[in-house]
């Protein structure tokens, strides 16, 4: 008898430990990564309990939003971050956790760092106290973003009570036109489900649509999940999957990676398989997307005007007035055109290999408008390591990008590098919310690291299968 | 434990009726810069009260307000913990919204903040009263599933696992998960990564 069950409740079945006589589950979680900012709290309260870690080692930590990306020479500069970074260094000292620090070549966004040392694999239950922790959904597993007293939990117990969500497949099926990204897939349907549409869900990704992509596209697809409102999503395991994991450090090895290979391929949703919810988008009708408000579905294609409030339901009114307030926008405008002062690419959105060097093939050879402050931000180490061996810093300094250090950056500024007052920024990060980028009034402009590249060449919002300099593939 | 029960809450109220009101509004990242949660009340919204004055957390009115009527899909964004702090620590003891971000609300779950939703229709009702009366006195039943504010009577819903907790005083999820060790170290042994591919 076939298994009708989709692969995330496939892998929810095998980590329960118990269900409740009111529905929730204890989860066994088989990942649990953990960072600078959600965690010290946390180790406290273990400390105040006299716990221990219970599966240090299927715990490990990085250090990734505070981190300077310029000069990283301690202590550092901010002594709140100074303070944030000792104490991670302690707490996972004291209690047995490897930590992948700043002299550690292996540090990075902690999405990124994860997927790329093999960490993250299919059918685990993955948690961080991080919204973002989706990302690792691209694999096929259950990757979910806790808060601090959840964090306390998992380092104490290795579980966590959840309530089992419902399974909506998004189904996209066709091939992307030139210069359409999985950035723009993602945002794509946050703008047709909403930034609440997925409460209550985890996301299936399927499709032909996906099922071409690269490991890397599937996780910023994967990532950006919780800002359509879903806990988590996922991409079914694929040869893809198995074929990335391969001589990862943290992969299994030899005999184990050939008997994991089925048990992964044998997870994913069969045709079958039963969901709560089906949608069904068509690849051909998605176009270069920008966000032009202040959530995430406040998007439009870039050659479409923004949306007139007298068009939009009378309870979306009030919040679309807000954000054409704050972003100092008309309603019916086109987004193209609208001048940015900063291009941002990094997060664990948009700053892996793929990311740069699409970002680097699109500005070489040109020069980032004058009043365009452009920087790059590397998701790892590994990841700027890399570049550097490709020789791609060499030619965003060219353009006139700055070539910074790894982490989490201007994607929520809680390190150095912050816009200044009302500056708009052209940013391949996954949030557009009011002052995320470090300024209280600074605006941000969410879309395709490509369409930054384009966006700090020409100092505004560009329709990257317009620009100049780039043949696009 | 019954000290950790959470039946009901009566408090005077305040209203934030706009929807997808993120974390990083109810606490700018800036903040996050700290080891403890001490001290985060001072800045819940901080940056949407610098910019509006009219901000019903700067009124003087609402000041010692403990129910925050709020909108839709409250609390969305990132999974800070955080932000509910920041509520507590200003505080607010319960919010009533239309709806919630869910890792919003799991998080008002680990500190003891009821976190129930109602109808716009009711939330407005109750926003005007409010208004109309900083004084007013509102109880969130848990028990009953109501809200009651002088003469406006409204239910509201909540998950029946997350209500159970507050209500019996389990909302202390850690010593809970504490107990089923021993089944934990079970199941582990079940898992298939974890005993290579052989399980």
């Amino acid at each position: 008898m076939s298994d009708k069950r989709n692969l995330f409740n496939k892998v929810w079945d095998l980590h329960t430990v118990q269900t409740l006589p009111g529905g929730q589950t204890q989860l066994f979680i088989g990942l649990h990564l953990i960072h600078e900012v959600t965690s010290p709290q946390a180790f406290e309260i273990l400390r105040d309990r006299k716990l221990k870690v219970a599966f240090p080692e299927r715990t490990i930590a990085t250090v990734d939003h505070i981190v300077p990306t310029g000069s990283q020479a301690r202590p550092f500069l901010d002594d709140l971050a100074e303070q944030m970074m000792s104490a991670i260094e302690k707490n996972c000292a004291d209690f047995g956790v490897t930590l992948l620090d700043l002299k550690d070549d292996r540090q990075g966004i902690v999405h990124v760092v994860g997927p790329e040392q093999g960490l993250t694999q299919p059918g685990m239950t993955i948690v961080c106290g991080d919204s973002h922790t989706s990302t690792h959904g691209a694999f096929g597993s259950i990757a979910i973003g806790i808060g601090t007293s959840n964090v306390a939990e998992v380092l104490a117990t290795q579980t966590m009570f959840l309530n089992r969500p419902k399974v909506r497949q998004v189904v996209v099926h066709g091939q992307l036109a030139p210069g359409v990204y999985a950035k723009d897939v993602i945002l794509y349907i946050i703008q047709k489900l909403g930034v609440q549409g997925g409460v209550g869900y985890a996301y299936e990704f399927a499709g032909s649509t996906f099922d071409v992509m690269s490991i890397e596209e599937r996780m910023t697809v994967c990532n950006m999940s919780i800002e359509g409102g879903a806990r988590c999503g996922y991409i079914n395991p694929d040869q893809t999957t198995v074929d990335y994991l391969r001589g990862r450090p943290f992969s299994p090895k030899d005999a184990d990676f050939e008997r994991a290979t089925p048990w992964w391929l044998s997870l994913a949703s069969g045709e079958d398989a039963q969901f709560d919810d089906v949608v069904v988008f068509d690849a051909a009708d998605i176009e270069p997307t920008v966000t032009w408000g202040i959530t995430p579905a406040q998007s439009v294609g870039v050659s479409q005007p923004l949306p007139r409030i007298s068009e939009v339901a009378p309870e979306e009114q009030t919040l679309i007035r807000e954000a054409l307030k704050f972003m100092g926008l008309e309603e019916g405008q086109p987004i193209k055109g609208t001048k940015i002062d900063v291009a941002f690419i990094g997060s664990c959105t948009n700053s892996r290999m793929s990311d740069l060097r699409e970002a680097a093939r699109i500005v070489a050879g040109h020069k980032v408008a004058g009043h365009v402050k452009a920087i790059v931000v590397p998701g790892s180490q590994l990841v700027r390591r890399q570049a550097m061996a490709e020789g791609l810093h060499l030619i965003f300094e060219a353009a006139g990008f700055e070539w910074r250090a790894a982490g989490c950056s201007m994607c929520l500024a809680m390190n150095p590098d912050k816009l200044q007052g009302r500056e708009v920024c052209a940013s391949s990060s996954n949030r557009n919310f009011k002052g995320r980028q470090g300024s209280p009034t600074g605006r941000t402009l969410l879309m395709s690291p490509a369409m930054v590249a384009a966006a700090a060449i020409e100092g505004h919002v560009t329709d990257i299968r317009e620009f100049a300099g780039a043949a696009v593939c | 434990m019954s000290n950790n029960e959470i039946k009901s809450v009566t408090a005077t109220g305040i209203s934030l009726l706009l929807d997808d009101i993120d974390t990083d509004r109810i606490i700018p990242a800036r903040f996050l810069r700290c080891v403890t949660f001490d001290g985060l009340g001072e800045h819940a919204f901080e940056d949407d009260r610098q910019q509006d004055p009219a901000h019903p957390f700067n009124q003087l009115q609402f000041q010692g307000a403990g129910i925050l009527a709020a909108g839709r899909n409250f609390g969305c964004g990132s999974s800070r913990e955080h932000a509910p702090q920041s509520l507590m620590r200003w505080g607010i003891k319960a919010v009533i919204a239309e709806s919630f971000a869910e890792i919003f609300f799991g998080n008002c779950g680990s500190l003891g903040i009821p976190a129930v939703k109602a109808s716009r229709a009711d939330l407005e009702k109750l926003a005007a009263a409010i208004q109309k009366n900083p004084k007013l006195e509102i109880t969130v039943d848990l028990q009953k599933l109501t809200v009651t504010a002088g003469d406006i009577a409204f239910t509201v819903t909540m998950p029946d696992s997350a209500r159970d907790a507050l209500v019996t005083g389990q909302w202390d999820y850690l010593g809970r998960l504490l107990n089923a060790a021993d089944k934990v170290t079970e199941h582990a042994k079940t898992v298939p990564y974890l005993s290579g591919f052989r399980a």
